[in-house]
């Protein structure tokens, strides 16, 4: 661990827009992201939902921050596990989640996928390697 | 003497589609809303529940609220009808009452 660098597991699990969590997590996402932490978002459970292609808010009036996740690379928040058992049980495929990239500042700015398919004991192991977890 | 049934929340969170469907009588209409919708999309394991039903039950999804979570109305299990706000409350004047499963 570098110095004064922790590890920051936020973890989603509940749908987007039937209560304020996701959105909630989101914000907090990128205020925490401005201390140059090492930050994974976990998506599981109901949280899956959040990434689906196509959303469109217009008619229930409030805010579609589904966008939002694309920008999470700019602001070097690069890991998004998302649990496949989760999907499976959803009727949801990787290929029902938007396209979420970043740029690696290592790698000659190569654009590279954000969201990382893990399987539910991977996801537990991702929990286990943290120092920080926040729940939503 | 028919009931109007809302669900809204995830089936995948909470067991409340299932005993909304295991309360509903013949000639009701279940609509699912908000967070409910996610019930109304195939391939999961809730199929077999709705299947039960044998069609006696009609079950309905707000299309607003599909939109919104970007489920494609091709998604939908068979025999789903989507609704507008304005068919919602056409079916809140066409039941004899209202049940709100939160």
């Amino acid at each position: 661990m570098e110095d004064g660098v922790k590890k920051f597991l936020y973890i989603n699990r509940k749908a987007p827009y039937g209560t304020i969590y996701a959105l909630e997590a989101l914000e907090v996402v990128l205020i925490g992201a401005a201390f140059d932490q090492d930050v994974s978002l976990a998506f599981l459970d109901d949280g899956v939902f959040q990434l689906t292609k196509g959303q469109d808010t217009k008619e229930i009036g409030v805010k579609n921050f589904s966008p939002t996740f694309r920008a999470l690379g700019d602001y070097e928040v690069t890991k998004l596990y998302v649990e496949k058992e989760s999907l499976d049980e959803r009727g949801l495929t990787a290929d029902d989640l938007q396209e979420i990239t970043y740029e690696d500042e290592d790698d000659d700015w190569a654009e590279k996928p954000s969201i990382i398919i893990v399987s539910r004991a991977e996801m537990a192991d991702v929990m286990a390697g943290q120092d920080v977890i926040l729940s939503f | 003497m028919a009931t109007l049934h809302t669900v809204n929340k995830s089936p995948f969170a909470t067991q409340t589609l299932l005993s909304c469907l295991g309360h509903a009588k013949a000639g009701d209409t279940v609509l699912l809303i908000e967070d409910g919708v996610y019930g109304a999309a195939g391939g999961t394991g809730l199929a077999d529940a709705v299947a039960g039903l044998g069609g006696a039950v009609t079950l309905a999804v707000l299309a607003p609220d599909l939109k919104a979570r970007g489920i494609d109305e091709g998604r939908l299990m068979d025999g789903v009808k989507t609704v507008d706000y304005a068919g919602f409350v056409e079916l809140a004047a066409s039941h004899d009452r209202t049940q709100n499963w939160l």
